[in-house]
């Protein structure tokens, strides 16, 4: 591995001072699951290496009456085993629990899945699916913006050099909602999804008052769909619902062809997740089980 | 050169210092400076759960922590599990059900083994292999493996 430099900060002031001194030079450090192979195998450098783990901001873990803060460095695993996360945010559960393996999971955080900004990213559907909003900090101030903008590209992304990704916030369901993220893989477990799909709906009386889908893996990076999701509201919550949604999901994505799968797999599948996660999510809303 | 940086973490209940340079890992760290060679290396970039260590607790895969990060760390080896007086139950149930062949990938599985039995204490078959797909075994086959792990939890409640 090339060499390179390392700093701990404990304060988010001090960790953008050192990013803004080492423009484009310095890479911040989560988990590491992703920025530690990367210098190894030269696809990335770094100058310097700041690791973020040590700020309180981006540990931040909590769920109040405004919702979820998701600080950028937790790990996966603090995710799925907080009590309450579950109940509100289940989609988001459901992709932490199936990135990597447990090893994977102790150290990978949600912000830094965001911030590799890959287009099969997990946790990226499931966060658009439930509305959320990412906070940028830099020497300079902080700046929001809803998720679905934060990645523009394969590995690409709005930050600029000297911006992190301190925090993640997402708004507390109403009620009668529920939510669900589920992805296509050969295997059963340690795998990068072919499709991932997101979804989270509120049911009013057999109606779906709302709704939003995010879909991974089928374009340059992870979409809001919104036309699908704008569709769906009024609609019963029914099989024909689901189907029809499926339909027009295979319409605005733009899949590529490699190892994994076909464009033509990928349309095929991102229908019937589409359908089934819409099932899924309805029936959590039903059950108030998990919103 | 970038300089050397001094971390001190406690390595199996002993408070150990090193020197390391910022680009090493866990793993470097551990099998080339500080002679615990029992952690394998089997990928180098996450895949194979060779290199599983428990960090604060929790099982990582050590080729993808950088050591600098470990400052003020509990880590827990393979080199520590051991208890003096003969082998964990864990130990005999893999020796018993010959969950093991050329062994490489065993350290990594006891330590992520550990973890799953001290979490969840009666696992399923389902979840064994769920918990362990960070594993990857090129000799058992993996039954074996999931048998031993079970035999084990059989082993540690009957020891409590
Ligand atoms: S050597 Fe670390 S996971 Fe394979
Ligand atoms: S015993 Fe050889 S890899 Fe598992």
């Amino acid at each position: 591995m090339r060499d390179f430099d390392f700093a701990a900060p404990d304060s988010l002031d001090a960790a953008v001072q050192l990013l803004a001194k080492n423009k484009g030079k310095a890479r911040p450090l989560a988990g590491g699951t992703d920025l530690i192979d990367y210098l190894r195998t030269g696809r990335l450098s770094a100058d310097l290496v700041v690791d973020l783990k040590r700020i309180p901001e981006l540990n931040v873990l909590e769920v109040t009456q405004q919702g979820l803060r998701l600080g950028a460095a937790v790990p996966c695993y603090r995710i799925y085993e907080h009590p309450e996360i579950g109940t509100h945010f289940a989609a988001l559960v459901d992709a932490c629990s199936i990135i990597g393996g447990i090893q994977i999971q102790s150290r990978a955080s949600v912000g830094g899945n965001l911030c590799t900004s890959g287009p099969a990213a997990d946790s990226t559907p499931a966060l658009i699916a439930l509305g959320a909003q990412c906070v940028i900090a830099s020497a300079s101030g902080s700046r929001t913006l809803p998720v679905e903008q934060f990645c523009t590209g394969p590995s690409q992304n709005v930050l600029q050099p000297g911006e992190i990704l301190q925090e993640v916030t997402i708004p507390l369901p109403e009620a009668d909602s529920g939510s669900h993220y589920r992805r296509f893989i050969p295997r059963n477990e340690m795998d990068i999804a072919v499709v991932g799909v997101g979804a989270s709906v509120t049911v009013k009386g057999g109606q779906i008052s709302n709704a939003r889908i995010g879909l991974g893996a089928v374009a340059p990076h992870p979409l809001f769909a919104e036309d699908v999701s704008n569709w769906i509201v009024n609609q019963p919550a029914s099989d024909a619902t689901y189907i029809e949604a499926g339909q027009r999901a295979r319409k605005i994505i733009s899949p590529i062809d490699d190892h994994r799968g076909t464009a033509e797999f990928r349309t095929h599948v991102t229908g019937v997740l589409v359908e089934r996660v819409l099932r899924e999510a309805v029936q959590r809303a039903e059950s108030g089980t998990a919103g | 050169m970038t300089a050397q940086q001094v971390v001190t973490a406690e390595i199996n209940g002993r408070p150990r210092s090193f020197l390391c340079e910022p680009r090493q890992t866990l793993l470097e760290v551990l099998r080339d400076q500080l002679d615990m060679t029992g952690t394998k290396e089997g990928c180098s970039n996450g895949n194979c759960g060779a290199c599983t260590v428990l960090l604060n607790g929790r099982p990582v895969v050590s080729c993808l922590v950088l050591a600098v990060e470990c400052n003020g760390a509990q880590i827990e080896t393979i080199e520590g599990i051991t208890p003096k007086d003969g082998l964990l139950p864990l130990q005999n149930a893999f020796l018993e059900n010959a969950a093991l062949q050329c062994g490489i990938c065993t350290p990594g599985f006891l330590m992520a083994t550990k973890a799953l039995l001290r979490d969840s204490p009666n696992p399923s078959e389902e979840e064994i292999r769920f918990k362990l797909a960070g594993n990857l075994c090129r000799c058992t086959g993996y039954d074996k493996i999931v048998k031993a792990v079970q035999d084990a939890a059989e082993r540690q409640a009957a020891t409590k």
